[in-house]
């Protein structure tokens, strides 16, 4: 079988997102920020709609938007009369629905809305490569730098900063990291599935980590092979790509689950003769 | 002055306030090298927001902090909360804001007592190893001053009396000023020079036995907290914190390390550890 070009793409598109989800997704697991990573993919369509209104590109749209959105929760944070996940779930809604009004509003465009909230990822552009991969490079080396600063404050915020940790530029620096790989992941997995990327390679890789970094890998990897299932699967029986990657990343899950506990047991079976 | 003459840190007239809530009011507060204050108070007295500020965590609503130049502070939070889903080894969390080798990382552990543990995963330790690694961690950094929040929170009685050993002898050994923050009365290590009893200002401080009889301590605490002190009196023979001395010590107490640290002889306003000991009520 010759492998099409779109298909190549789309198989490009979804490793190069794997490989940045991963790591990212374990500080957003570690940091319990899974509803921070949903309502900031949310924000991403008003972002859509901008792009649209503003006629720039859309990816740029989404960045901003996100960019922007993050900066507000960041501020908002500093203030303590609303909690937090209040405060996301106000705002992210919220966004959601201006960018819904505001698409059907410019009624004369037709947009893709389904592609948007699911991902199209067969219709993955070279030009989208390139900002999947460039932007992607640029959020590793970023983490990387801040690697050390965004664990220490992960673990307890007030000892890093008793210890002289930057805490608010490592969140803000995290934070902006990810509204950029939201606005990378758009096309591949839409609004609605963006977060399953981070958060399920991440779980999965936690039975079989030793180490922070051991994790980020193997996130990274679980992302990767999510990515290439997902779409043998969906290239076989014709199901649309973005879901059948998170089918496929929740099966793992269900797998690392099942080896962990199988491990546990033969452990305990073990121990005695140890 | 000199380094030597001045506190480690000292907070001076120190307010703070949380919206319209003030917790904490003109509080003046130092700790010396080599000495152990404790700072105890009922919950929501601003205990913990007074060591924030001390630390440097928090800035104060007015006021004024000084800490010595350079003076690195080891700070031994009261929880440390590990998620199931980070891996974290008990090396990776020494080693969380400065490096170590791993024979550093050995050495300290063993002198908390808790050797063997550099692979362990942090969340399969019980409270009192937990602390005890806290502890190490803060040590690492070799502190000047040791700040050590309800160090014994989550450890049992004979844990606790452990600790409370374990703290004396590293200020012995190390010469660092240590502050506690207890909110247990009734447990307040003999070793302790000083005990500043907050409620949101200052109402007294004093030796241990002073304190308990304090009029503002006993109005804030009740009576019946007054026989509190000295339940815990050093029962074993180091040679370096005699139980006796201290239990008994109505400013009387000698540490061997406290004349080490020239700051008996400071400038006006400050006086040794003996002499400090004596002074009782401030408000």
């Amino acid at each position: 079988m010759i492998l099409e070009s779109f298909l190549l793409y789309a198989l490009l598109g979804g490793l190069g997102l794997a490989f940045v989800a991963g790591p990212l997704g374990c500080f957003v697991v570690w940091r319990r920020m899974a509803y921070f990573g949903d309502s900031l993919a949310h924000s991403a369509l008003l972002g859509v709609a901008l792009g649209f209104l503003l006629s720039i590109d859309v990816t740029f749209g989404i960045a901003g938007t996100c960019v922007v959105f993050a900066l507000a929760i960041v501020g908002l944070q500093q203030q303590r009369r609303i909690a937090t996940d209040t405060l996301l779930g106000i705002l992210s809604h919220t966004a959601l629905s201006i960018g819904l009004v505001a698409l059907s509003l410019m009624g004369s465009l037709r947009v893709d809305l389904f592609g948007y909230l699911f991902g199209d990822i067969l219709s993955v552009t070279p030009q989208d490569l390139t900002v999947i991969y460039g932007g992607g490079a640029l959020a590793l080396i970023v983490l990387a730098v801040i690697w050390r600063d965004l664990l220490a404050v992960t673990v307890h915020e007030e000892l890093a900063r008793a210890e002289g940790v930057a805490v608010f530029r490592a969140r803000l620096v995290f934070t902006l990291l990810l509204a950029v790989v939201v606005a990378i992941s758009m096309k591949v997995m839409g609004i609605l599935l963006i977060t399953s990327m981070l958060i399920i390679p991440a779980a999965t890789a936690r039975r079989f980590a030793r180490t922070p970094e051991s994790m980020a890998l193997l996130a990274a990897a679980a992302g990767v092979l999510a990515v290439v299932l997902g779409l043998t699967a969906s290239l076989r029986w014709d199901t649309p790509s973005g879901p059948s990657v998170v089918v496929a990343a929740f099966s793992l899950f269900l797998l690392s689950l099942g080896l962990a506990a199988l491990r546990e047991r033969v452990h305990i079976h073990r121990a005695p003769h140890t | 002055m000199t380094n030597e003459s001045r506190p480690l840190v000292a907070a001076t007239g120190v307010c703070k306030n949380f919206g319209p809530r003030e917790v904490l009011h003109d509080v003046d507060i130092q700790v010396w090298p080599g000495e152990i204050v404790a700072l105890i108070g009922p919950n929501g007295s601003g205990k913990s927001t007074l060591a924030r500020i001390l630390l440097g965590i928090l800035a104060p609503t007015a006021g004024t902090v000084t800490r010595r130049p350079g003076l690195r502070v080891g700070y031994v939070p009261q929880q440390l909360p590990i998620d199931d889903v980070l891996p974290l080894a008990v090396s990776r969390l020494l080693t969380l804001t400065a490096r170590a080798s791993r024979d550093r990382m050995t050495q300290v552990l063993a002198e908390v007592g808790a050797p063997n543990l550099l692979d362990e995963a942090a969340i399969n330790l019980s409270g009192g190893e937990l602390q005890r690694v806290l502890i190490a961690r803060a040590l690492l950094r070799d502190p000047g001053l040791l700040v050590l929040d309800e160090p014994t929170a989550n450890v049992d009685f004979n844990g606790q009396i452990e600790l409370f050993d374990l703290i004396g002898r590293i200020r012995t050994n190390r010469g660092c000023g240590v502050l506690t923050i207890s909110h247990d009365l009734h447990l307040v290590m003999a070793a302790t020079d000083r005990v500043v009893c907050l409620n949101h200002h200052i109402c007294c401080e004093g030796v241990p036995g002073t304190v308990s009889k304090h009029p503002a301590y006993l109005q804030i605490f009740g009576p019946h907290a007054a026989p509190a002190f000295g339940v815990y009196t050093h029962e074993h023979d180091h040679e370096h914190t005699l139980g006796g001395a201290v239990a008994a010590g109505r400013g009387g107490h000698d540490h061997g390390h406290s004349h080490q640290h020239p700051h008996a002889d400071a400038g006006p306003g400050t006086a040794g550890s003996g002499d400090r000991a004596g002074k009782t009520a401030r408000k």
